[in-house]
């Protein structure tokens, strides 16, 4: 039988981690282009267009991730072609952030006063200009600290994707324990790895939060 | 090619996602109120308990909530045992989901305690309760009033991600969805199926915290 050192089981999993990170940030810049058009659906002024917008951001949250994964996988293939693991993961996870951004992002567009929408629009501005020049550079402003304490979700979903075949840290973590027999070690390691991805992130939009908190106080 | 959408699997299979169901209903019932009392428990540490605990209870709260629910189940259900610690699937998930549940709870119940006027502290201290009397019984419902909500998404997402416990054998919805489809062969219909009744439990269990909160709650009075 052959040994396996910790470093060897180590350099395997950090090996496997560039998938994760690869897919996280797939999924988050995917997830942000769609998510901003779920936005401007959910903040439009035609009814219709809500409604979409509020249904999709229902089914999206209200959903287990790994089912979205499922029928994404399996919905495909219905299309008649042979449906590769990372295209489903990709795709389940882009609509995924999606939801949650555009959510996010909807908050802090009504965040921004009212009476920033009545002074714009007497201007003259027309909806797309009022967003454009007045109100989405202010939410951005109180953007920018969820939407990177979201990032972290989005690795974390990441790890479901083993569950379609996608080989990642976690589905990495899986092989190698059923090479060395050492669960203990490399599910440790593996918790470890998505600690050091993760955790930077986390404390990053914690320090934006307390700057942003610092800079309205006083308001 | 068109593809035609069968049901009629349903007749036979129904009883197993009504099994499903009700197992996920377990998890997150048993789970849930193990988590918010963990989730106050550390809370209380965090915001007003021994220093000596604070450390290791902030470790423990950055530790879950910067890894994947799925690898804390796995390290769970496949880890411990090499450390003598073995448990059923069910145990497992258990402990998975008040870990994971405790952690969250903790930020988010603290936040409720943070926000608490310093004048009821002093109040409490006012009429000779201990600090923990005057946390049991001051500060302790308005805290979880004003976080309900946050409280209550956060079981939702909980519940959600109980379907990563199939992955051990936990014949929950998924693990039900999962057997159906290796049998009937028309696994989109089957997932279509599963995702739906989430959704239901999603949007029933919601109405459920808004209920509770409700009921053990004071209405709260004009200003």
């Amino acid at each position: 039988m052959i040994e396996f050192s910790t470093w060897d089981i180590l350099r395997n999993l950090i090996f496997a981690a560039r998938w994760t990170v690869l897919l996280s940030l797939v999924s988050f810049a995917g997830g942000g282009v769609v998510g901003l058009m779920i936005l401007f659906a959910r903040i439009s002024k035609s009814k219709a267009l809500r409604r979409f917008a509020i249904g999709y951001i229902e089914l999206f949250q209200g959903t287990p991730l790994l089912m979205q994964l499922f029928l994404a996988f399996f919905g495909l293939g219905l299309l008649g072609v042979d449906v590769p693991a990372w295209l489903a993961a990709g795709s389940a996870l882009i609509l995924w952030s999606a939801a949650f951004l555009a959510e996010i992002w909807r908050g802090c567009v009504e965040a921004v006063a009212k009476g920033q929408w009545e002074a714009s629009a007497s201007l003259g501005m027309g909806r797309l200009q009022q967003l454009r020049y007045v109100i989405l550079p202010q939410a951005l402003r109180v953007a920018v600290p969820p939407t990177v304490g979201f990032s972290v979700q989005v690795i974390k979903g990441t790890a479901l994707t083993s569950i379609i075949g996608f080989t990642e840290l976690s589905k990495a973590g899986t092989i190698v324990t059923n090479a060395t027999f050492q669960p203990f070690t490399v599910y440790g390691l593996v918790a470890l790895i998505y600690f050091a991805l993760c955790w930077p992130l986390s404390r990053y939009a914690h320090s934006l939060e307390r700057k942003l908190h610092v800079a309205h106080r006083g308001h | 090619m068109a593809y035609v959408f069968d049901f009629t699997w349903l007749a036979e299979y129904w009883p197993l996602l009504v099994k499903g169901v009700r197992i996920t209903l377990q998890l997150i019932l048993i789970g849930g109120v193990l988590g918010v009392a963990l989730g106050i428990a550390c809370a209380w540490v965090r915001a007003l308990g021994p220093k000596a605990l604070r450390v290791p209870v902030a470790i423990y709260v950055e530790l879950i909530r910067n890894t994947p629910f799925m690898i804390q189940l796995f390290f769970i259900f496949f880890g411990l045992p090499a450390l003598g610690l073995q448990m059923g699937e069910m145990t497992a998930a258990y402990i998975a989901m008040v870990v994971n549940l405790g952690a969250y709870g903790c930020e988010i119940i603290r936040a409720g305690i943070a926000a608490t006027p310093r004048g009821q502290f002093e109040a409490g201290a006012s009429l000779a309760m201990t600090p923990f009397e005057t946390f049991r019984h001051v500060v302790l419902v308005p805290s979880l009033q004003r976080i309900w909500p946050a409280l209550s998404s956060q079981i939702v997402i909980v519940m959600l991600g109980s379907a990563v416990t199939s992955q051990i054998a936990v014949e929950d919805l998924t693990f039900a969805a999962n057997f159906i489809q290796s049998r009937n062969f028309r696994a989109f219909e089957t997932y279509l199926v599963s995702t739906a009744l989430y959704l239901l439990l999603a949007i029933g269990l919601r109405q459920a915290m808004g209920l509770i909160g409700a009921a053990i709650f004071p209405k709260r009075s004009a200003r």
